[in-house]
Parts: C-alpha cells; sequence; structure tokens
C-alpha cells in the first residue's frame, strides 16, 4: 500500500501530542503560563515552577501519554488479528484478568508496586487462558477468539463485582478508581514509554505483513506470510501492551476501539501508518482527557477512564449503527 | 520454468474414505481444468496444491522438491492462487489490493517502489479495472471484484497460477478476456491450473482436464480424451447433447 508522505501525518500528530503535554503541565491548580513551561523544560524558571512541572506534573503527563498510546497500538494489532474493526484488548478479557489481579492485591491489602505486578501477572493469566481456550484440539478461528474473549471477560467481570462484595467499604474508593482508570497512582512513564517505543519499532517491518493478513489467514498464507507464528506475536505483543497500560492507570476503557477507528477513516488502512500513528494519537487523547480529569471538578479529580468512556461510548455505538 | 507434480496424492476430504491417488504435474505451458459436482473437492485440492492444506498421503513436489521443505516466501514467488471467495473485513482500494501482490518479492524493510505500483497499474490494465483503482474493493460488483481478485495474482506473477472458478460473477466478455490472458501466460511457459463449472469454457480454452467424481474417483489427461459426453453425463448425473463447432465440442443439458 503506497504511502504519498507517510511523515506528514506522523508530524501533525507529533506535534499535537507536544502541545497537549505542554497544555497538561500548565493546567492545574496553580496554572503556568506557556512561557514558562517552556522556560521550565529548557532548564530555566523559579524553583517553584521547576518542582510542580518536572516533578509532579511531567511524570503523570508522560505517563497519560504512555497508557493512550500503548492502549491504541493494542487495539489496532488486535483488529487486524481478528479482522474484525471492533476489536479492543478489553473485549478479550485482558483488562478483567489484571483488574482481578490488581483487585485481590488490595483486598490482600499491598500496595504500590504489589498491585502493579499482580495487575500484570493477572492480564498475562487472561491472555494465556483465552488463547489456549481459543486454540483448543481444533481449528484456532478469529470469531471462535472473539467468542473466547467475550465469554472469559463475562467470566472476570463476576468475579471483580465479588471480590468488590467481599471488601469492607473502607477499601472500596481505592478499588472503583482503579477499575475506572486513574492515572494518579502511575509510579513511573517510563517502562510504559520504552515498551511503546520498542513495539513501534518492531511492528515497522511487520506491518506490510499485517496488511496482508487483514485480507485473511489463508489469503496471507498464499502470498507467503508464515501466519501462525504472526498472529501469535501480534497477540503476545498486543497482551504486553494491555498489560503495561492496564498497569500504570488501571483499566482505562475504549482507547483501544476508537482511536484506531477514527484514524483508518482518515488516513486509510496502511499498517505502517496506523500503528504508529495510533502511538500518538492515543497518547494526545489520553494526555488531554487526562487535563480534562484534573481540572473539570477541581480540587476533586475524576478518573480518566470516566472521561474516556464518556466519549467512548456513543462513538462505539455510532461506528456500530454505521457499520450496519 | 517452474513444475508441480504430485505423487501418489490423496486429499483430505472429510467424511471419504477413499480415493484415487493422483498422480499429476501441471507443465509449463499448460492449461489444467478440474471438473466436478458441487462439494467433490476442487477447492480442497487447489489449496492442497497451494500448500496451505494438509493432504491425507502423498507428496507434493515444485520442481522436484517436496513443497512442505520450501520457505513459504519462496513458495509464493513461484505459485499463487486466486480464492473463490475474499475477506474484505478493512477497505482498501482496487489498487491497494492489486499491489499486496508484491508482498513475497519485497524484504520486511522495504516500502513498495514506484517499479511495484507499475507492476499492479499494469494488472489492473490488463483485467480492465484500472478505472477502478481508487475506488474501495467492498462498493464494486462481484464481477469487478473477481477481476481485482485475478490482477493481485497477476501482479504476484508467479510461475503456477492456481484459480478457483475464476470467470465467477463475469459478463461474457470479461469471461473471455480472462481465459485469453490465462492461455497468454501459458504461452510465456506458465502453468495454470483452475476450477471451472463452465464445460464449454474448459473445452474452449484448457487442454488438460481432472475430472473429480464424489466418490474419491478420478482420472485425468488431454482435454480431447477427457470431454466425452458419456463421462461428463456420469460425472454430473445430468444428460447431456454435444455437437462441434469450430473444432470445440459444446455441450448443452439434454
Amino acid at each position: 500500500m503506497p504511502i504519498s508522505s507517510p511523515s506528514k501525518p506522523l508530524l501533525i500528530l507529533l506535534l499535537a501530542g507536544f502541545l497537549a503535554a505542554l497544555l497538561s503541565v500548565s493546567i492545574g491548580s496553580t496554572s503556568i503560563g506557556f512561557g514558562d513551561t517552556l522556560r521550565v523544560i529548557t532548564g530555566s524558571g523559579t524553583e517553584l515552577q521547576q518542582t510542580l512541572i518536572l516533578e509532579l506534573r511531567l511524570p503523570r503527563t508522560l505517563s497519560a501519554f504512555a497508557t493512550g498510546g500503548l492502549l491504541a497500538v493494542a487495539g489496532a494489532l488486535m483488529q487486524v488479528l481478528l479482522r474484525n474493526p471492533l476489536a479492543d484488548p478489553y473485549v478479550l478479557g485482558l483488562s478483567g484478568g489484571a483488574a482481578v489481579g490488581a483487585l485481590l492485591a488490595m483486598l490482600a491489602g499491598a500496595a504500590g508496586f504489589l498491585i502493579s505486578g499482580s495487575a500484570f501477572a493477572g492480564a498475562m493469566l487472561a491472555t494465556l487462558l483465552v488463547f489456549g481456550l481459543a486454540h483448543g484440539s481444533g481449528s484456532w478461528t478469529p470469531s471462535r477468539l472473539l467468542l473466547t474473549g467475550v465469554v472469559v471477560a463475562a467470566g472476570w467481570g463476576a468475579m471483580i463485582t465479588l471480590i468488590l462484595s467481599m471488601t469492607p467499604a473502607s477499601r472500596l474508593p481505592g478499588m472503583l478508581y482503579w477499575l475506572m482508570g486513574d492515572l494518579s497512582h502511575a509510579a513511573t512513564p517510563w517502562p510504559g514509554l520504552i515498551i511503546l517505543v520498542l513495539v513501534c519499532l518492531m511492528v515497522f517491518p511487520l506491518g506490510r505483513a499485517l496488511n496482508v493478513l487483514a485480507r485473511g489467514s489463508l489469503q496471507a498464507a498464499a502470498l507467503g506470510v508464515s501466519v501462525r507464528p504472526l498472529e501469535w506475536s501480534i497477540y503476545l505483543m498486543a497482551s504486553l501492551l494491555t498489560a503495561a497500560a492496564v498497569t500504570m492507570a488501571g483499566s482505562v476503557g475504549f482507547v483501544g476501539l476508537v482511536v484506531p477507528h477514527m484514524l483508518r477513516l482518515v488516513l486509510g488502512n496502511d499498517q505502517r501508518l496506523i500503528l504508529p500513528a495510533c502511538a500518538l494519537a492515543g497518547g494526545t487523547l489520553l494526555v488531554l482527557a487526562d487535563t480534562l480529569a484534573r481540572v473539570v471538578i477541581a480540587p476533586e479529580q475524576l478518573p480518566v477512564g470516566v472521561i474516556t468512556a464518556l466519549i467512548g461510548v456513543p462513538t462505539f455505538l455510532y461506528l456500530l449503527y454505521r457499520s450496519r | 520454468m517452474t513444475r508441480l507434480a504430485t505423487e501418489a496424492l490423496i486429499i483430505d476430504i472429510p467424511g471419504r474414505s477413499s480415493g484415487v491417488p493422483l498422480n499429476l504435474a501441471i507443465e509449463p505451458g499448460q492449461v489444467w481444468g478440474v471438473l466436478g459436482p458441487n462439494g467433490v473437492g476442487k477447492t480442497t485440492l487447489l489449496h492442497t496444491l497451494a500448500g496451505l492444506r494438509e493432504p491425507r498421503s502423498g507428496k507434493l513436489l515444485l520442481d522436484g522438491t517436496p513443497l512442505d521443505g520450501i520457505r513459504r516466501k519462496t513458495v509464493s514467488q513461484r505459485m499463487g492462487l486466486v480464492f473463490q471467495d475474499r475477506q474484505d473485513g478493512f477497505p482498501a482500494t482496487a489498487l491497494e489490493t492489486a499491489l499486496i501482490g508484491r508482498h513475497p518479492w519485497l524484504s520486511p524493510w522495504q516500502m513498495e517502489s514506484g517499479d511495484d505500483l507499475a507492476i499492479a497499474e499494469r494488472a489492473l490494465i490488463e483485467l480492465d479495472v484500472i478505472h477502478l483503482k481508487d475506488r474501495l474493493v467492498n462498493t464494486l460488483s462481484g464481477g469487478e471484484r473477481q477481476r481485482v481478485a485475478i490482477a493481485t495474482l497477476m501482479t504476484q506473477s508467479p510461475e503456477i497460477w492456481l484459480l478457483d472458478e475464476p470467470t465467477n460473477h463475469l459478463d461474457l466478455q470479461h469471461q473471455t478476456a480472462v481465459m485469453k490472458l490465462l492461455r497468454q501466460q501459458a504461452a510465456c511457459d506458465r502453468g495454470v491450473f483452475m476450477c471451472l463449472h463452465d464445460l464449454n469454457l474448459a473445452a474452449r480454452w484448457c487442454d488438460q482436464i481432472l475430472l473429480l467424481y464424489p466418490d474419491g474417483q478420478a482420472c485425468w489427461g488431454p482435454a480431447r480424451d477427457m470431454l466425452v459426453t458419456s463421462a461428463l453425463e456420469s460425472l454430473f448425473g445430468q444428460r447431456l447433447l454435444s455437437a462441434e463447432l469450430d473444432g470445440f465440442p459444446v455441450f448443452v443439458p439434454g
């Protein structure tokens, strides 16, 4: 698939991401002008401004960017894997597994790293469960994988309800915030950002094979693609991306569905363009959503997942309605 | 010049216990037609020949080398397949669709070059769909999509062309154009192997015929020996009238 000028949309998205980040670190309980913000980033500015931006706001902004990018790329990969534009890592129960992991850790009284680690383990367990069951003894078809994922996700949903109903009321708010997606507990953005960049570099050489795979697995095999290994690596990559995102910010819904879809409408279907564009646009969207979440009812904060869901649900329904 | 041969090949049809082992070869320059009633395994045979399905027993040899010992990418440079049905889950234009035929010829890091684009456009011109090149494939008619699919195979430009009912959905003019194109390819020392339902197209354009019977029996050979009214009548369970026009046999239901 020929790209006339692949760099132009990516440059625009990069610029948008940068502006969104600038906005995000400027706005807050104490607003700082763009000029001052730029001065802080280049190394000057007052000490208070430096602390506020570099130590408090920038890590959170970067976490938001990484989470959004990870989820959008994971969504785009899952959609190619299932040949279904409405697929999303959450539909396959990955976030459900992560949530059960995190909530169990919280119920046991763990904090910080233990919750993240437990969420990661839960996401990977969900991955293995869905893939193992969908693989079964027979052939592995996208619809079977999707159906297995949906049913397993329903199972995770029941377990989440069970855990919540057994939890003493004092611990519930933290759990609910985690379930809705919340960036205020994100520890460090770097692992997420590094995984995002690495995966983007890895998928570029796979891009054309993914384009062919989108035409169906038999067609892809006839054109020389080793279908099964490619499908496995996409699935594992998407799971890793989702697990990393969920570990950082809890379950933030709909980014993985909406961002790839909107980009496809504008940029077409070349995965070599769509995947890096997803990383940038998903990151930008979540930075903006998180900024909103911080300021709408300041000084209280909304969980960012509420904002993305409020944008995502109508968009999803609209797409579903149109696809008929 | 590439040659695909089968050695005692029995295709895997669920529920069929026996079958005549196939020992045939698609030689450069030949145009094969596979005839048989619905569900007899024509598509399964094509997929097995392309290496997309395991046979129940027997071997496939591409230029003397077992097919399963050759890298998929190398296989797809030498052998291509037009499927009977296609997935258009994600919309793509006719040009983009033809261009995926270049996939086997490019390394992972390579983008499609101007040459690749020219090859794809030439194929679209040849199949008379160049005026649709920027249209989304899922908005095209059945016949137009069929021609785009054949253009994709032409862009892939393998030595062996496998086609599953290539004249499906095509109007009379384009049926003839496609069959002429396939003959041209054979004249350039390529091997063509296709499933057909139209006896008259097979009689007019194929030089080798394979008849597949529901009970697993099969026979094959030069078209003039195979296209015999009595054999075709028992193949389809249908009485046929035949005549000869311009040196080609013509069959109509009797």
